[in-house]
């Protein structure tokens, strides 16, 4: 079951919003204030996962989501977020998980991007260069003497390094 | 995503080969988050249940399937915990006890290899559903085999004692890996309507980079590989399957329905 204490009950940027209720820009406001459970400074549309976003009427709201990868265990809560988010502001909210075509870290938003990096995680390279040892930029000192300790960090999406200037652990959203 | 209408034989026999596919995701997926808590390092220990969580999740989404296809009611978790060993129907390789890290790793890379290859084809199914299943598994098991097969190298190439281990992980389970490439009969009809991937297809590319991976470690692969059973399809199986079923179903079966 979804511990739903840990949803954020106010979702103050879709209070902010400028855009009015019944809109679709709305809709995607109210979507842009709900943070991945697992990597909180993204939120659900920063990381690409929400695929398709439709308004019936005024408070029917179908979204279309896609797991990043297949044993996910957030996908359950980000979907459960997405709904107890969009009912919060007095839409009727249908969640659909779609498959195909299948996520990809290059849906990662730039700003997405960005806030990785601040936060301390490496964001992931373009998806093409998948399974090529690139070299990795220290998302704290911006070394890029750094090294792979793992393929697997501690989440299904990322990896682990090491920096070998500042030494510090980080961890690298992989591309996918 | 348009369901597909099929024929009762084609039903069933597409049923039974989900089933298989959804199969061999658990119980390799259940093998390796045994190494929960008792991997040789902490970083190898997170690793194992991330590839677990993958292959769980991937199970998750073809059970699901076959339930869907098979319409009798039954859900991914009735699917995975309420059937028997003999219903079962993953590869022998699979089921094979960890052993040693290195066993679990030699293991792991075999079958990933094959997993990759199988689920590239099954990409291009004729079935939506299969090829959606596939294309998301593609990506994950490509990070399984890079995984393994950097394991196989550093165990191999690293000490004597690493190399000794690899090299008998190889010796037990070779054996095992010609029921991969059995092209069943039960199945021959999906193939040649583009549902599913005959395994003869890519067995000689899965040769050729299981070869190089262990020449380039200096494993030796044994001559031949053969399977005395009749193996999964005749509901064949090795003493291990029952006693990882036991574990894994206990709670179900002395608490049907129970959820968390």
């Amino acid at each position: 079951m979804i511990d739903f204490h840990t949803i954020p009950s106010s979702h103050d940027a879709a209070k902010a919003s400028v855009h009015k209720k019944g809109t679709i820009e709305h809709v995607w406001d109210v979507l842009r204030s709900v943070p991945d459970p697992e990597v909180p400074v993204l939120s659900v549309v920063d990381l690409g996962v929400v695929r398709t976003v439709q308004l019936k009427g005024q408070e029917k709201v179908s979204v279309d989501v896609t797991p990043t990868y297949s044993g996910c265990p957030a996908t359950a809560l980000i979907n459960a977020s997405i709904s107890v988010a969009l009912e919060a502001v007095g839409y009727v909210p249908e969640i659909h998980t779609v498959l195909s075509p299948a996520w990809t870290s290059d849906w990662m938003s730039e700003q997405g991007r960005e806030k990785l990096r601040e936060y301390g995680i490496a964001p992931p390279s373009p998806c093409g260069t998948r399974g090529a040892d690139l070299p990795m930029t220290c998302p704290h000192c911006g070394s890029s003497k750094t090294k792979v300790v793992s393929e697997f960090g501690s989440t299904a999406c990322k990896a682990l390094f090491k920096c070998e200037s500042c030494l510090e652990p980080f961890e690298y959203f992989k591309c996918i | 995503m348009g369901n597909v209408e099929y024929s009762q034989d084609a039903r069933k026999a597409l049923t039974g080969y989900v089933l298989g596919l959804a199969d061999d995701c658990l119980v390799l997926g259940q093998r390796v988050a045994e190494w929960l808590g008792h991997a040789p390092a902490m970083e190898l220990d997170i690793a194992c249940s991330n590839l677990s969580l993958d292959l769980i999740g991937q199970a998750q989404f073809y059970y699901e399937y076959a339930g869907e296809l098979e319409n009798a009611g039954r859900s991914a978790d009735d699917l995975a915990f309420m059937r028997d060993e003999h219903e079962y129907r993953n590869h022998l390789l699979v089921e094979q006890l960890n052993g040693d890290f290195g066993k679990t790793i030699v293991r792991h890379y075999l079958f990933s290899q094959f997993s990759l290859l199988r689920s590239n084809g099954l990409a291009k199914s004729n079935d939506p559903k299969i090829a959606a299943i596939a294309q998301k598994s593609v990506r994950e098991l490509e990070y399984h085999v890079k995984f393994s097969a950097d394991w196989v190298r550093r165990l191999a190439l690293g000490t004597e004692e690493g190399h000794s281990r690899i090299q008998t992980a190889i010796d037990d389970l070779w054996s095992f890996t010609s029921e991969l490439f059995n092209d069943v009969e039960q199945e021959s009809a999906l193939f040649s309507a583009g549902l599913a991937v005959a395994p003869s297809m890519f067995e000689e590319e899965w040769c050729s980079q299981v070869n190089s991976l262990f020449a380039e470690a200096g494993i030796k692969i044994p001559e031949h590989a053969t399977l005395i059973t009749k193996g999964r399809m005749a509901g064949h199986h090795t003493e291990h399957l029952g006693h990882l079923l036991a574990e894994m179903q206990f709670l179900q079966r002395a608490y049907p329905g129970l959820a968390w």
